[in-house]
């Protein structure tokens, strides 16, 4: 007989941490990110993070089309989020729902302030970020992601936006939630930064937190973007051998 | 203060120098700190500091020489696909003068120019022209792809890259500033001189590549590598400063 062992199973057991991997509360799942995976792409980056597999593809800076969402004076960003239907348990419809329109637009809206638009003038910038596996945090890791693929694509940037999630489980503040933390958990903070000025460009807040616990999500979550930000750099680094 | 070593590889974000530092291409100015906006390696001139991309687009600049394929004849202009998120437009005022012809007569859709661009406007509107020495359209050949920043690399010194591809592959090699590369020779050699440039896009970053390039090229043309003549090659830039443009058009019909 096949027994499929879950998170929850594995939590019964350990004693050590009530997280149920095993994790301490400020510790982030296992990650790895590679630039340039994709050989017709200007810019592509692959992450993983825990169970999430993610990549992303960046076209451009180039010839927008579509004349009404054109731009005088700057680039337009456009970002589509996709999960692929083998990608969660159920199989998801494919196509695009309500979740990811909104994953797509608070995207392209935590990249925006990173990237020099202004040096494109009506032209468009295009971010396709594929989630191949998700396991909770995905919006992060595709973010995440979507910035080392900017960079590999060669678009000018103020900095490096990463992303990491913080949320509350079973009674206690942790860092980085995952899939079961996030479905059976009380609250789920997203955060972006641009690790340099600490400037906070996503922060989004789902279930109830006291302001103190807030606060203490919030820093965990920025904690946890500094560590993914030195994953960010290596990955491009990397990607020319030296 | 400064950050960073001459040549050293950097990636958005990364802090370069203090105030006293200008700030040039590929670099910004935030808090009186200079931060670089690419990821490139870092060139060091006197007092400014820029930072050279590895991967880039063309953004079209009055006066550069560039390749070019018609994708569309509209009534009274070409429009021209040039390697850029902005696409160029040739009048046929440019070609016929005042004189009245039907524009296909003169150049089709799949068409290769080499063209001048000879204006660009606010809104990035690229007017191109053919007026000048050698300018006009390819026959045959095959068109290669590379990144516009590493043009001056390919070029290599007075030429001395390209000009070895010339002579080895017995191709004619016109190269445009933004990026496209036009080839035509025996197709066999086509090919050599296609591995060769994009082998030189892969490793434009690094230093000693013209050796390699020869090395490559006898290898690829079953040649015996000589041995290497005591020639004090000076330990090459890693990207060389602005590498002349490439002029040679006698190789053009029209």
């Amino acid at each position: 007989m096949i027994t499929i062992i879950t998170n929850k199973i594995l939590g019964k057991n350990s004693t050590s941490s009530k997280r149920a991997d095993g994790r301490a509360s400020d510790e982030l799942r296992p990650f790895k990110i590679e630039a340039g995976v994709l050989e017709r792409a200007d810019g592509s980056a692959y992450l993983e993070l825990g169970g999430n597999k993610v990549i992303v593809a960046v076209y451009g800076p180039r010839e927008l089309h579509i004349r009404r969402l054109m731009q005088p004076d700057r680039a337009v960003l456009r970002c589509r989020y996709n999960m692929a239907p083998f990608s969660v348990d159920d199989r998801k419809r494919p196509g695009p729902d309500r979740r990811s329109v909104e994953i797509s637009k608070i995207t392209s809206e935590a990249l925006m302030p990173a990237v020099f638009l202004e040096k494109f003038p009506r032209s468009t910038i295009d971010v396709f970020i594929e989630v191949l596996e998700a396991e909770g945090g995905t919006r992060c890791a595709g973010i995440t992601a979507a910035s080392v693929a900017l960079a590999d694509a060669g678009v000018p940037m103020r900095d490096l936006v990463v992303a990491c999630a913080a949320g509350k489980f079973e009674g206690e503040v942790v860092l980085d939630l995952s899939e079961v933390e996030d479905k059976d958990g009380e609250a789920d903070v997203p955060v972006a930064i641009m690790p340099r000025t600490g400037e906070i460009t996503l922060l989004q807040s789902d279930g109830n937190l006291t302001p103190e616990e807030f606060g203490k999500a919030l820093n965990l979550a920025i904690e946890g973007c500094m560590k993914l930000s030195e994953a960010q750099k290596e990955a491009i680094i990397k990607r020319y051998g030296d | 203060m400064i950050f960073i070593e001459d040549k050293q590889m950097v990636i958005p974000g990364d802090v370069l120098a203090d105030k006293e530092y200008q700030s040039g291409r590929g670099t910004f100015k935030e808090d009186d700190k200079i931060c670089s906006s690419l990821v490139g390696l870092v060139a060091i001139r006197d007092k400014k500091i820029s930072v050279i991309p590895l991967q880039s687009k063309y953004i079209p600049k009055r006066g550069d020489v560039i390749i070019g394929e018609i994708t569309d004849t509209r009534f009274s202009m070409w429009n021209l696909d040039i390697n850029s998120p902005y696409s160029g437009i040739l009048p046929a005022s440019d070609v016929f003068g005042k004189e009245k012809r039907d524009l296909n007569k003169a150049f089709n859709v799949g068409d290769v120019l080499f063209l001048r661009v000879v204006d660009v406007d606010e809104v990035k509107k690229v007017k191109l022209g053919l007026k000048g020495r050698g300018l006009g359209k390819f026959r045959d050949g095959i068109l290669i792809y590379i990144t516009p920043t590493k043009v001056p690399r390919l070029i290599g010194k007075k030429g001395s890259m390209i000009n070895m591809i010339k002579d080895e592959t017995k191709c004619e090699v016109v190269v445009g500033q933004n990026g496209v590369i036009w080839v035509k020779g025996d197709p066999s050699m086509e090919r050599v001189a296609e591995k060769v440039i994009n082998m030189i896009e892969e490793q434009a970053h690094t230093s000693g590549l013209t050796d390699r390039v020869r090395n490559m090229l006898f290898e690829l043309l079953g040649k015996e590598i000589p041995e290497k003549e005591e020639k004090p090659e000076t330990t090459e830039k890693a990207t060389d400063e602005e590498g002349e443009e490439e002029e040679n058009g006698e190789d053009l019909i029209q």
